[in-house]
């Protein structure tokens, strides 16, 4: 396989690593936990990519089914899949956004009550404070 | 840390490169995601569910489990973001008003607040004058952004769109007039009490047609045995049943984005915010 | 019996209502929290009684007949929709999670009033959601509806936790990290089995799995998977997250979520390794054992050692469910008939024994109003029936027959032996051996110890508890916990027991069943 052609076939998949390299890059090394949200974002957003390339099929289109609108009856056999990217993978994406906005809520409500705790966002300057009160 | 984390995310990275060498190529059409379950799925959708969109009728009708628990997720997170921020507003003391003849701004501690008078404006902390542009600006848009949500709602059978996307972009509608005048403003119009009963209605109008579907017929959300209470057949009972959860979807998920938001601008006082 | 006659499409539905029952109470008592504070506890006890029942009722039925019921969400059939299975393993976990939900929730009324006093309606919400992605994660046969319900849990979880002392935030924060990296490695796992096979249904995915045993992809779906359950189970090296988010949460949160979530989550390991990758693929091909084998030894050894070196009771406790979980990941991938009976046999008897620790650390944080191991001074003279509940729970956790703890370490130690792992066998020991030292430290404490000396210990903390508890300590009487926390902990320690004298019946009843016939 030439170079060309391999990278098409691949850069997807390449690119949902390194994005969730980077995510959970971080996730692990920063310091200031807006940014670790920032990270964990980052990082399902890679799933989702991934997923999404699972379902391009090459000479498809969007999963709606062409002249549908008379409810179905007699265009059965017009339809053929191959003419159609997969759906599932969209619809498991959705719910997997859904999932990562609702995580990211709970994570920035954590977030400010640390805040509110002990009035910086920095790990090390947080865990000096709790050094301190022992 | 960081080199420990840079060393193992370089492995797991390459690791997962190396991996990706057996996948199918991108877009292969034979690949086992492409032939094994969803051509059922793209072949069936219009004798099943009369729906021509198929990730409306995966979503809300083959896997509508999932969804239902989609919309359960952001009821948790809505939720979640109460019980961990919120404070009474009766606790905040300190204020600010704008004394509207002199525009002197006055700061009121304790509850002796200028209630119900004509001169004084409550104003936030935080606040910045003229903002007469943006407030119009988006007054102005604010119909349009919601009239074109209840299009991305109601046409998600046919084009894409659906409960979930239509729901966001009212949420965002409203949470854009919080933003260009003030979260007061804001919640004056959709109180918080309203948002976290429209998120319990929401996901009220989805499990409980699918407890209805139970109750008249045999399995959770299986919609066909809507078709007497609706007066169609068995298939359009189906797509009639997506609409009818698309909608719970919306609510609830325009609901919550508006609670969150909320909660999170003001830290939990609801008081004053973005 | 004329309920279970009459009414058969109430039977037949039960796969669902035992999920959507607590989904729909969680909906009336946030509804009605907004009126009345007092209304959602009654709605939420109510509603944990019933699906109680109905998992009772399921357990019945599963055992009656002998197989599987599977339950088609939407009317649609295995791959294209999604199937709830609940077979012997499923039931006995929903029993397990209804039984534990209910118990703990009506033990800690008191604590409920005094921390969530204005969010009542959320908090009912949260803990009857908690319920419900639990108990949707175990009846599941879809992969993907797998990881949804994970994350219902995992953030109704996040919020009952976080809402405890100052520090949890923080502590909460980290396990949402962790937790997430988990949950989203689990659903990595799951693209790669789906662009390896093409489906999301268990069964359909195991029907496939010969044919690509050496598929690469399947491999990297296998560790991907593994890795985040192993994350979000608290084992050995990726355990950090567990001890703080669980010590510094308020107790009625710490008695639902200790006892249930790493037990739950070793169950999701059990039927992916069994039901989704096939005992051959696991076992087999793969040859894993060895490696988790040496991986929750690891995890004992480490558990133990760590709960030796705390000062406060529940850190303590919390590093013992580490240990614990250590028990079962082990002997699950020793591979042999016993040891997996052992392992799920102590999923049953970890979370109970673990329920009645965190209700005994109900109790005494409510008779002294702080945590560490000093406080129990004299305790047995003072609270009589709740140190004998607690004695009996030690035992279990120390492995002491008849209590139920002794039976399951029974089979884990003898699972061992049959597959060879001596140094798991040396691990159990050990610390069954160290939980004898701690708990016959605060047995020691709780017992000798003049109790005059609490007064003078506890005085340079000045939290409201402790001046309760000074006063406790002048009279020198008994005074026992009220009745509302007394009786359902009495009732959990004499479960202890039952659960051990019936180990037999339960082996040979329902577990026997639930381990597929290609393991010997």
């Amino acid at each position: 396989m030439d170079i060309v052609s391999l990278i098409a076939a691949k850069a997807n998949y390449w690119t949902y690593v390194i994005l969730l390299m980077v995510g959970l890059y971080a996730m692990v090394a920063k310091n200031n936990l807006v940014k670790k949200i920032v990270g964990m974002v980052i990082f399902q957003t890679a799933v989702i990519l991934f997923y999404v390339s699972i379902g391009y099929k090459k000479g498809g289109t969007l999963p709606i089914i062409m002249h549908g609108h008379d409810h179905g009856h007699g265009v059965d056999s017009f339809i053929k899949a191959a003419d159609y990217i997969n759906p599932l993978p969209h619809v498991l994406m959705l719910t997997a956004i859904v999932v990562g906005v609702a995580t990211l809520g709970v994570a920035l409500a954590l977030a400010i009550k640390v805040y509110q705790e002990y009035g910086t966002l920095e790990e090390d300057e947080i865990r000096k404070q709790i050094e301190l009160k022992g | 840390m960081k080199i420990l984390g840079t060393i193992t995310i370089l492995l797991c990275g390459g690791l997962l490169i190396f991996f990706t060498s057996d996948f199918p190529d991108f877009g292969d059409p034979k690949s086992p995601a492409s032939i094994h379950l969803s051509p059922y799925f793209i072949e069936h959708t219009l004798e099943d569910t009369a729906v021509p969109n198929i990730v409306t009728s995966v979503l809300a009708d083959y896997r509508s489990y999932d969804t239902m628990f989609e919309t359960t997720v952001i009821l948790t997170a809505g939720l979640a973001c109460f019980l961990l921020l919120r404070i009474p507003t009766k606790e905040v003391t300190r204020r600010y008003y704008l004394h509207e003849p002199t525009g002197v701004t006055l700061r009121f501690d304790g509850d002796r607040y200028p209630k119900g008078s004509n001169v004084f404006k409550r104003i936030d902390s935080n606040w910045v004058p003229y903002d007469i542009i943006i407030n119009f600006t988006c007054r102005l848009l604010i119909h349009f952004i919601q009239i074109f949500a209840l299009y991305v709602v109601a046409h998600g059978h046919y084009s894409p769109g659906g409960g979930f996307q239509g729901g966001v972009v009212i949420g965002a509608s409203i949470i854009l007039f919080a933003i260009s005048s003030n979260l007061r403003a804001s919640i004056k119009r959709l109180g918080e009490k309203a948002a976290a009963i429209f998120t319990a209605t929401g996901v009220f109008i989805y499990a409980g047609t699918g407890a209805l579907c139970m109750v008249i017929g045999e399995h959770f959300l299986n919609y066909s045995f809507l078709a007497p209470l609706l007066g169609t057949d068995r298939i359009m009972a189906r797509s009639h049943g997506i609409f009818i959860v698309e909608i719970g979807v919306a609510v609830a998920v325009m609901a919550v984005m508006i609670w969150i938001y909320y909660n999170l601008s003001s830290a939990g006082k609801q008081d004053e915010g973005l | 019996m004329t309920f279970f006659d009459g009414d058969s499409s109430l039977i037949s539905n039960l796969p669902a209502i035992v999920v959507t029952l607590p989904l729909f109470a969680s909906l009336i008592a946030g509804f009605l929290g907004w009126k009345n504070r007092k209304a959602p506890y009654p709605i939420a006890a109510v509603a944990l009684f019933l699906t109680f029942i109905s998992s009772v009722v399921l357990m019945i039925q599963v055992m009656s007949t002998g197989v599987a019921i599977e339950y088609r969400m939407a009317g649609w059939a295995a791959p294209v929709g999604i199937v709830y299975v609940i077979d012997h393993l499923s039931a006995l976990v929903i029993l397990l999670i209804t039984s534990i939900a209910f118990v703990n929730f009506i033990a800690n009324k008191s604590n409920i009033d005094t921390v969530f006093r204005n969010k009542a309606g959320a908090f009912n919400s949260l803990y009857l959601l908690f319920t419900a992605g639990l108990l949707g994660m175990t009846a599941t046969g879809d992969a993907f509806n797998l990881y949804v319900l994970m994350e219902i849990a995992s953030l109704s979880g996040y919020a009952l936790i976080g809402l405890g002392s100052n520090r949890a935030p923080l502590s909460t924060l980290n396990y949402l990290f962790l937790g997430t990296i988990g949950a989203t490695f689990y659903l990595l796992g799951v693209g790669y089995i789906y662009i390896a096979t093409g489906s999301l249904n268990m069964a359909d995915i195991a029907s496939i799995m010969p044919k690509i045993l050496d598929s690469s992809m399947i491999l990297f779906a296998f560790i991907i998977c593994m890795v985040g359950l192993l994350i979000k189970m608290a084992i050995f090296p990726l355990h950090g997250w567990l001890p703080n988010a669980y010590s510094e949460s308020a107790n009625v949160a710490a008695g639902l979520i200790a006892p249930l979530t790493t037990k739950v989550t070793i169950y999701i390991m059990i039927r992916i390794c069994l039901t989704l990758f096939t005992p051959q693929y696991t076992f087999d091909y793969l040859n894993t054992s060895d490696l988790m084998v040496w991986l929750a030894i690891g995890t004992i050894i480490f558990g133990s050692l760590s709960a030796l070196a705390q000062k406060d009771y529940k850190r303590m406790l919390t590093y013992i469910i580490i240990a614990e979980v250590g028990y079962m990941v082990g002997g699950f991938f020793l591979g042999n008939r016993i040891g997996v009976s052992g392992a799920i046999l102590h999923i049953v008897n970890d979370a109970a024994m673990t329920l009645a620790l965190f209700m005994a650390a109900g109790i005494f944080m409510w008779k002294t109003g702080e945590e560490s191991q000093e406080s129990l001074k004299g305790m047995f003279a003072k609270m009589p029936f709740t140190m004998a509940g607690f004695t009996v729970a030690a035992l279990s956790v120390v492995g002491v027959p008849p209590t139920c703890g002794f039976f399951s370490k029974w089979y884990l130690i003898s699972g061992g032996i049959a597959a060879g792992q001596y140094f798991f066998v040396a691990a159990l020991i050990f610390s069954s051996l160290v939980n004898a030292i701690l708990f016959f430290r605060i047995f020691e404490i709780a017992h000798f110890e003049p109790f005059k000396d609490h007064h003078h210990h506890s005085s340079n903390h000045s939290n409201k508890g402790e001046e309760a508890s000074a006063h406790d300590t002048h009279e020198q009487t008994i005074k026992e916990a009220p009745l509302g926390m007394l009786i359902p902990f009495m009732a959990v320690s004499i479960l202890l027991v039952v659960l051990g004298l019936y180990s037999g019946q339960i082996v040979n009843n329902i577990i026997n069943f639930a381990i597929p016939s290609s393991i010997l």
